[in-house]
């Protein structure tokens, strides 16, 4: 065992480990399992950075274990995991402190933590798979342990929305071994390449290919909440907001979009892709996601039900990104990848502090709530903004590069796509907005906390601050030196010969 | 010191252990409970000795006492043995555990005697190199373990007491039969001396049926399913885990050894209905498992189902395929096990098991709901879990042999077994008052379960030991694509 090999197993262990032992501490060591948790994140982020360093001075990370004869789990470190596993471990901190302000003095929080801390588990597995199996293994963990976050409030509505994420995630979960098991049978591997592992097959295997990729993508879409495969998502809000935060923007759904990457770049290959003509359906797919969402966003006057619309909207940019195969759509498609989770972790962050504080939940309740929660609208503000894709906040940079990406692929009507939906996007945030900031507040709040002179409880108001100020860095340092522009840009070139 | 331990052939002790085990606690009631788990710890190391012997040799023929076939009694022991007398060995420790705190005094007297016999006859079963002792090794394992379902006393008990006996003894006559046919036809009851001689012939194919017939009615394959849910609801917990995990996989290896050895002469036709009767069972048994209200009885459903898929591996007939359902069979051994004991555990502490009921329960026994949700994800065949690396191996089968219709049965069987599994998971997670029953559950019932369950959780990441079990002295080196 040397580092090589820990440092991927000690990085899944640094929540795993914590997440066991916290199911079973008593319901009241509050102190105990707050400092596990926060050691928890705080390790893993360290850890991750041991990695980044480790790369940067050429060395490789890797643990394998041995499953089928010719078929191993593998963990390794690669330039687009290390873009995941940052992603969620950063966000898990951010989310983390959250959740313990936010859950304060609920009951099961024992329960609540364990399965947090193994949700991340599953995410980071996701991240630094290094096959196809061991891809599966952490999706499926995924949807195990985000169940019981779903559900865990125990309201009818909350377990019929649980109902629902199973139905739809074991389907999909059943596609996607069903196409592994298949891959596997025709190419004997299923390690993740760069350009792929399977355009080297014979071309009358072509056709089946294609049926492959077609089942992975919908195993994957239900995740990445393709339509119409996004039933459960918006469902899924009635989770407490940090398990939506971690639902939006740090696990689940990035899982399926991660995955469709992985599918696109490391099983099949962009250009293999491309040649057999898989791609402009799936821009095409993620296209019609795009808007769907957002139109339907648009309708929504529950807020956290409109901020999942938005998801579902948003996430699709990622998968558009990929699916034109140009090499600077797929830098805007990957930087969404984390714009998309920075973002939309500070709204729901936000809309929880709204209905933890004052008891709001929909938008029509929301008049004046800028005045009385000054920090929690800013935030919120900078995130609908960036969503927006207004310069010089992540957002743009996301659409900027998508834009180019599409003229650069020969696709132009992708920018009318991305055009209507930022018109769309401001349609359905903008109100919100006007209604915090510029309309009267009421005499009363629906159920309000007092929290002494500050607006909320410091826990729930400084992670959405944190990432609002990300979202503001992201976009204006995004020329700095060891900026995230240059790390995706590796990572493409990896993927174009 | 390893001189006298080469020379001890440990291929007869996981026999002769559990007798001596049985007799013991049978003249010494008062000590029956530490003597039941020192045997089954013995056994263990007995088997796992023996697997060590077979790891050098492959495979291990013993005549007892010396006589050798024909007049005395052949032992025969190889890669497939081992991994059904493991599976013994390990879930028979998990119940002797639980077991040791589940039963009152009085019912302990007669639960002990019975339950080390019968681990006796399974493992002298998985080690008989001849036909007619398995025949009566069946007998044994039928009879002793009707017994024990009739422990519950009861009238439900012993209504399905009595027609697990019938059932019993209906397969064992069809069984006999056919085994008279065989010898009548060929001269011999060995069955490596069978599989040479056998050919095709109207005997044989008579004996084949009457043989299948009787063993398909112990294994409570689809249709032949009705006595099993009674069966194993009505019994005590840790008899419901040992009928449900072990004693219908005895029959069923019966079947598979008789079938690699000289069955599968007898045309495709055979192991095609075969996999359609497997295949109606997963899904009938399924849907039967996500209408019940009792807990217990949606469990024994659940095992109707997953007997199924093993055989779904005779039309397939590959190595691959059969390693799929063997390790399906151990993976399912132990969640199956696991989850009966959880079921007790509910029963124990709430004095029912009404699933609707559960969610004021659940909250005071997590470890127990623990080990059911581990089980449980053995059982849907999610990752990781055995039943994951069955489903795997089962699915590649079907796919490389291109009869992919077998691999839809796996997933339509993986989306209903988590239909039931979540059907009572979902009661975790409600508004419920915890109850405030002051029943104290004994930690080894609930810890023995959660012990069985992550032995079926972790076989999904350690493969190797198993994988390397079925390839000693090559069983299926005689399947038709081999």
């Amino acid at each position: 065992m040397n580092w090589s090999t820990a440092l991927p197993l000690l990085i899944l262990a640094s929540s795993f480990l914590p997440g066991l032992i916290i199911f079973c501490l008593p319901e009241d060591r509050v102190v105990t399992r707050t400092i596990l948790n926060l050691a928890g994140a705080l390790f893993k982020i360290v850890l991750v950075g041991g990695m980044f360093w480790g790369i940067l001075h050429g060395y490789h990370f890797e643990a394998r274990l041995t499953l089928l004869p010719g078929l191993d789990l593998v963990l390794r470190s690669g330039p687009l995991a290390m873009l995941f596993v940052t992603l969620s471990s950063g966000l898990w901190l951010v989310t983390t402190v959250y959740a313990v302000g936010y859950l304060e003095g609920s009951p099961h929080r024992s329960r609540f933590f364990g399965f947090f801390s193994l949700c991340v588990t599953a995410t980071t597995g996701v991240a630094l798979a290094g096959n196809l199996i061991t891809f599966l293994l952490f999706y499926e963990l995924l949807t195990l342990c985000t169940y019981p976050l779903i559900v865990h409030r125990g309201t009818e509505i909350a377990r019929q929305a649980g109902r629902n994420y199973l139905i739809y995630t074991i389907i999909g979960g059943a596609l996607l071994l069903l196409s592994s098991v298949w891959l596997y049978t025709l190419a004997g591997t299923l390690e993740f390449t760069d350009r792929g592992f399977l355009s080297g097959l014979d071309a009358s295997l072509h056709p089946t290919l294609m049926i492959i990729f077609c089942l992975l993508i919908a195993g994957l879409g239900v995740k990445a909440a393709l339509v119409p495969l996004h039933g459960w998502l918006p469902q899924a809000m009635v989770a407490p907001a940090p398990v939506s935060a971690l639902l939006h923007a740090v696990a689940v759904v990035k899982a399926g979009a991660f995955g469709i990457i992985r599918v696109v770049y490391d099983v099949y290959g962009i250009e293999f892709a491309n040649s057999l003509g898989l791609t402009l359906p799936l821009a095409i797919l993620a296209a019609v996601t795009i808007i769907y969402g957002s139109l339907r966003a648009l309708f929504q006057d529950e807020l956290k039900r409109r901020l999942a619309f938005s998801t579902v909207s948003q996430v699709s940019y990622i998968v558009l990104g990929i699916a034109l195969a140009s090499p600077i759509a797929t830098l805007g498609g990957l930087i969404h990848l984390v714009h998309q989770g920075v973002q939309k972790i500070t709204l729901f962050m936000c809309a929880g502090n709204l209905a933890e504080t004052l008891g709001i939940h929909k938008i029509s309740e929301m008049n004046g709530v800028g005045r009385r929660m000054p920090w929690t609208m800013a935030a919120f503000t900078i995130g609908a903004f960036g969503m927006i894709g207004a310069p010089p906040l992540a957002g743009f940079f996301s659409k900027w590069y998508l834009g180019l990406g599409a003229l650069d692929a020969g696709q132009g009507w992708v920018i009318y796509v991305l055009a209507v939906s930022s018109a769309l996007n401001a349609a359905y945030f903008l109100p919100i907005l006007y209604t915090a900031w510029f309309k009267a507040p009421p005499d009363s709040w629906p159920a309000e906390r007092s929290f002494g002179n500050k607006e909320t409880a410091w826990t729930l108001l400084v992670p959405p601050i944190v990432t609002a100020l990300l979202t503001l860095a992201l976009g204006l340092l995004a020329f700095a030196p060891f900026n995230l522009l240059e790390w995706t840009r590796l990572i493409v070139s990896r993927g174009f010969a | 010191m390893e001189l006298i331990l080469g020379q001890i052939p440990w291929i007869v002790m996981p026999i002769i252990f559990p007798l001596i085990g049985s007799m013991a606690c049978f003249l010494f009631p008062a000590k029956a409970k530490s003597l039941g788990l020192l045997t089954s710890l013995v056994v263990l190391a007995c088997v796992t000795r023996l697997g060590w012997q077979l790891k050098a040799l492959g495979s291990l023929r013993y005549p007892m006492g010396g006589w050798g076939a024909p007049l005395g009694i052949d032992l025969y022991a190889d890669g497939l043995s081992l991994l059904m007398l493991l599976m013994a060995a390990l879930v028979g420790l998990g119940i002797s555990i639980y077991s040791s705190s589940y039963f009152s005094r009085d019912k302990a007297r007669h639960f002990w005697p019975l339950w080390l016999f019968l681990c006796g006859a399974l493992n002298a079963l998985f080690l008989s190199a001849d036909i007619f002792n398995l025949y009566v090794t069946l007998e044994l394992l039928g009879l002793t373990a009707v017994a024990l379902v009739a422990l519950a006393g009861g009238a439900d008990a012993l209504i399905a007491a009595m027609r697990y006996l019938l059932v019993s003894l209906l397969g064992s006559l069809f069984y006999l039969l056919g085994v008279a046919l065989i010898y009548h036809s060929v001269g011999s009851l060995d069955i490596a001396i069978l599989a040479q001689r056998v050919e095709p012939s109207p005997a044989m194919w008579t004996a084949v049926g009457l043989i299948s017939t009787g063993l398909l009615l112990k294994t409570a394959l689809f249709p032949m399913h009705f006595w099993l849910p009674p069966a194993h609801a009505s019994a005590p917990a840790p008899v419901s885990a040992l009928m449900s995990a072990l004693v219908v996989k005895a029959s069923f290896y019966i079947l598979l050894r008789m079938w690699l050895e000289f069955f599968q002469t007898q045309g495709a036709a055979f192991a095609n209905f075969l996999g359609l009767l497997g295949a109606a069972a997963v899904l009938w048994g399924g849907i039967q498992a996500l209408r019940q209200t009792q807990l217990k009885l949606l469990i024994a459903y659940s095992t109707v189902s997953q007997l199924g898929y093993l055989f779904l591996a005779f039309p397939l007939g590959t190595s691959i395929a059969w390693k799929g359902a063997l390790y399906m069979l151990f993976s399912h051994a132990m969640a199956k096990a696991a989850m009966f004991m959880a079921a007790g555990n509910i029963q124990f502490f709430a004095g029912h098991d009404r699933i609707a009921e559960l969610g004021s329960i659940t909250q005071r026994l997590p470890l127990t709901l623990t080990a059911f949700a581990l089980a449980g994800i053995s059982l849907m065949g999610l990752p990781p879990s055995g039943g994951f690396i069955g489903k795997w191996l089962l699915l590649q089968a079907s796919i490389e042999s291109g009869q992919w219709w077998w691999g839809i049965i796996l997933l339509l069987g993986g989306f209903l077994a988590a239909g039931y599994v979540f059907k009572v998971i979902a009661h975790v997670f409600t508004h419920d008052e915890p109850t405030s029953r002051t029943v104290t559950l004994p930690a080894t019932m609930e810890w023995s379960a959660l012990g069985l369950a992550l032995i079926a959780v972790l076989l999904g990441l350690f493969t190797y030991w198993p994988l390397a079990m079925l390839e000693m002295g090559s069983p299926f080196g005689t399947g038709h694509s081999g």
